[in-house]
């Protein structure tokens, strides 16, 4: 059916927003489908039908006023309807209802850093609770960037030195892709992540704890999957591999336990205590040949967080 | 199926004459330093083809690399940095050295005073100075893709291009800049012959509808290009200075430099669409043998849709931070752009019927071209309107329309143009069954290339993305082989054009039975184009039998 309707064209609804815009999407298309259709087999029938033949005589027709008014106003009336109809949709998308919850969101190459009412934050990991208006309040910290969720059909520039704004209502549960759409250099598509629509009570624990998987691994005591799920979740993937190669920071490939040398020149071994420290205070005890160019985590990572990164980094032998 | 005039007829009483400006004077200096604006013309055809040839084998290339979720070339592995300078590359070249200048520096170049019975343009001189600016802005282009190349896409946007790009981005708009000014006196000389330089008996309600659309399109090239360029010299300045104009750590705006620069680009986008619409123009009433439908509709809708083009950029930044009182303004102007090229298709249309369609190559090119036009409007109408615009925007499906409107429509019309007039720039006719296939892969192979990143982009496909999601990678792979069809269309147009200039000069002077004066000289023409000065007596487009023929449409 998805195919006879057009509905193929568009992916799957998130929010009460999506289904106007794909009404007015799917309006769109039929007019175009009627129109195109039109056109395309006029043509081919008149090249069919005139076809030549030797010592035809066309017709001298210079215009006709008529049907060239008629050609001109009636598509100004469609012109005119489309653009109330698509008016009528931005203006829900422009106005956020007053009870919305406000989130900002931070855009920098290449992550989502949010910041939640309680004032936790994650990174490309989003948690909305359903049916509950969210209003997102965005700004960049280096270049554009632009903050888009197919499946709620907004889309909003993320600018550095001003603020801008989205809004929605998330209405289905689950995982929701949102994306970076505003070309951002290097590793703009990349700069991605999933939003997560969850029952209220779920966001609520999701904000005391930071998700709800955490009471699984407790239960199971597995720390390293933990750790394993927020490097992840937190960016730490974008600088750090668990393969052995180098990139923006060290592996973390039998990091634990191995003697580095620092940019001063000292050596230490790598134990719980510098690997906290290098989270919070990345910046105080950089290795060598390494920029000091990784943002603190102060306040992005919870305590039991930081343990599981500790017991992941410890399990990569 | 026979032409008007068959191989071997000439002109009133001139054979085909034995000098003509391609074998007079040949040698390389007569060629550099000539003021021919046939010569030029072909120079320039040469020059933009060189490099649609590049830009089209950096597409092929992107296709490939986006093919599989394994970003390889042949094999090679291409990075996210090499993927973000192929693109840009691809769009800088296919945009500032192939589109823009390749209709009216080639094609109008060749035909514009032909068609209007002058000797040459207004000013003969001015006209090889544009050529040598392209020239220079190409080395300049080039030579920064040697030095570093750029990976800020075509568009140059702030603050990215001035402070985070490790590129050679300076004298890429560098390049830009110059390339501007090739555009300015093109345009410039242009206006000026064809105000100034008429045959006896032509007004302007005689003159051939391609240059009522060129003529629109030298008003915006003269108009819109020094916006550009100012905004290019005060990225310039920022990047060098660092005075705060368009990046905040400085104290500027980044969505200022998004105005500036599509007060320009917009109306660019016209810049490279009416020459398309000026060539359909002559094609359908020449194929069809019959007068143009509406000639003054045809003629107000390229000057509407030319003013028009200045008031409608917002709508490329309805998400980008413009006022939302803004984005409504812009959405209402962009509708009325629908208004023109509506009246354009249906005049075209309306020529046809009743017609005697002789169905030539040429034609061919103009049958696929109001196709494929039908679908780059088409989707304009889903951009336009605010709601679906947010979602659609910054989206493959963006991608895609645009490619219907300057490829599918502009270089469609292009090529169907460079069929139509081969036989007078060069004399010699080409292989019918050769161009026929020529255009049935370039139609297959367009919308293979092009329909599945419609659907991508609807789904949320954002462009400029070197990583994909999976569920993308089958609309990928299609387009990709589609990609393949096109380029295999470009190499038979190549092919079949090349290999008539094997065999000796055999077309007549009006191959097409075509009305307007550039038929009524040699093929190919003589250095000062006509044996003696014509004179109109017939409106463009009359085909009533000859004792009816007259003028005053």
């Amino acid at each position: 059916m998805n195919w006879l309707t057009g509905r193929f064209m568009l992916p799957p609804q998130g929010s009460a927003f999506a289904d106007q815009v794909d009404t007015t999407f799917l309006g769109i298309y039929w007019l175009s489908v009627v129109l195109f259709w039109g056109i395309t087999l006029t043509t081919l029938y008149f090249a069919w039908r005139y076809q030549y033949k030797a010592g035809r005589v066309t017709p001298h027709q210079t215009h006709n006023t008529t049907l060239e008014i008629l050609w001109s106003v009636i598509p100004l009336l469609i012109c005119v309807g489309l653009f109330f109809w698509g008016l009528n949709g931005y203006m829900k998308y422009a106005v956020a209802p007053g009870d919305a919850m406000e989130i900002s969101v931070t855009g920098k190459q290449w992550l989502w850093e949010f910041t939640y009412p309680d004032g936790s934050k994650t990174i490309n990991d989003m948690h909305v609770p359903v049916n509950k208006p969210v209003r997102l309040v965005m700004t960049s910290e280096d270049v554009l960037h632009d903050f888009f969720v197919p499946d709620m059909r907004v889309k909003m520039d993320v600018i550095p030195g001003r603020y801008t704004q989205v809004w929605f209502t998330p209405t289905v549960l689950g995982a929701h892709t949102f994306t970076c759409a505003e070309y951002c250099g290097k590793d703009h598509s990349g700069m991605k992540g999933i939003m997560t629509v969850e029952k209220q009570e779920d966001f609520d624990k999701f904000l005391a704890t930071g998700g709800t998987e955490w009471e699984t691994y407790r239960d199971s005591g597995d720390w390293a999957g933990w750790g394993k799920l927020q490097y992840e979740r937190k960016g730490c993937n974008s600088c750090h591999s668990v393969d052995g190669t180098s990139s923006k920071g060290p592996t973390w490939k039998g990091l634990f336990g191995k003697t580095e040398t620092l940019g001063t020149g000292t050596t230490l071994v790598v134990d719980d205590a510098y690997l906290q420290e290098s989270m919070l205070q990345p910046n105080a005890k950089v290795v060598k040949g390494f920029e000091p160019i990784m943002p603190t985590f102060q306040g992005l990572l919870r305590n039991h967080e930081i343990k599981g990164l500790v017991a992941y980094i410890q399990s990569l032998k | 199926m026979e032409p008007v005039l068959t191989s071997g007829q000439h002109v009133g009483d001139h054979p085909r004459p034995e000098k003509n400006y391609l074998n007079e004077n040949t040698r390389v200096w007569d060629w550099m330093t000539t003021v021919d604006h046939k010569r030029i013309g072909l120079m320039y055809l040469v020059g933009s083809l060189f490099f649609f040839l590049i830009g089209g084998m950096l597409a092929l290339m992107l296709r490939l690399v986006l093919m599989t979720p394994q970003h390889t070339m042949f094999g090679i592995a291409v990075d996210a940095e090499m993927y973000n300078r192929m693109f840009t590359l691809h769009g800088a070249i296919m945009v500032f050295l192939f589109i823009i200048p390749a209709i009216p520096g080639s094609l109008t170049n060749f035909v514009l005073p032909l068609m209007l019975g002058a000797k040459d343009v207004a000013f003969p001189k001015l006209n090889l100075a544009s050529f040598y600016v392209y020239v220079a802005g190409a080395i300049m282009a080039v030579s920064s893709i040697v030095i570093g190349a750029v990976d800020t896409g075509w568009t140059f946007y702030t603050p990215y291009s001035s402070s985070s790009s490790q590129t050679a981005v300076a004298s890429m708009t560098m390049a830009a800049f110059i390339l501007g000014f090739s555009s300015i006196l093109t345009g410039l000389n242009f206006i000026a012959t064809v105000h100034k330089l008429r045959a006896p008996g032509m007004g302007w309600f005689d003159m051939p509808l391609f240059i009522w659309g060129m003529y629109s399109t030298a008003v915006i090239q003269i108009l819109a290009t020094p916006v550009l360029a100012i905004t290019l010299v005060l990225l310039a300045i920022e990047k060098t200075f660092h005075i705060g104009i368009f990046d905040p750590k400085y104290g500027g705006d980044p969505v200022l430099f998004q105005h500036f620069f599509w007060f320009y680009s917009h109306p660019a986008v016209y810049i490279m669409i009416l020459p398309g619409m000026a060539i359909i123009s002559e094609l359908i009433p020449t194929f069809s043998k019959k007068t143009i439908f509406g000639y003054r509709a045809i003629a107000y809708s390229s000057v509407s849709l030319a003013l028009v083009s200045f008031i409608v950029w917002g709508h490329h930044m309805f998400v980008a931070g413009q006022s939302q009182l803004a984005n409504v303004v812009f959405s209402a102007l962009t509708f009325l752009v629908a208004i023109p090229s509506g009246v354009k298709v249906f005049n075209w249309l309306t020529t046809m019927y009743k017609g005697n369609i002789v169905l030539k190559t040429p034609m061919w090119f103009a049958i696929a071209f109001l196709i494929l036009f039908a679908i780059g409007g088409l989707t304009g109408i889903f951009l336009g309107t605010l709601s679906t615009n947010i979602h659609l925007t910054d989206t493959y499906f963006v991608v895609a329309h645009f490619h219907y409107v300057m490829m599918g429509s502009t270089v469609t019309a292009f090529l169907g143009g460079l069929y139509y007039w081969w036989p007078k720039m060069t004399g010699r006719m080409f292989s019918e069954k050769g161009g026929k296939i020529s255009c049935a892969l370039w139609f297959i192979g367009f919308n293979a290339t092009f329909i599945p990143q419609f659907i991508m982009g609807s789904q949320g496909m954002p462009r400029r993305y070197y990583n994909y999601l999976d569920q993308f990678q089958p609309f990928h792979a299609f387009s990709t082989v589609g990609s393949w069809i096109l380029g295999l269309s470009l190499f038979t147009v190549a092919g079949v054009l090349l290999a008539s200039l094997r065999k000796p000069a055999d077309a007549p002077d009006d191959p097409w039975g075509g009305t307007t004066l550039e038929w009524k000289t040699s093929s190919p023409p003589i250095t000062h184009n006509f044996h003696d000065q014509p004179v109109l007596e017939r409106e463009p487009y009359d085909y009533r039998p000859a004792g009816m023929a007259g003028k005053g449409h």
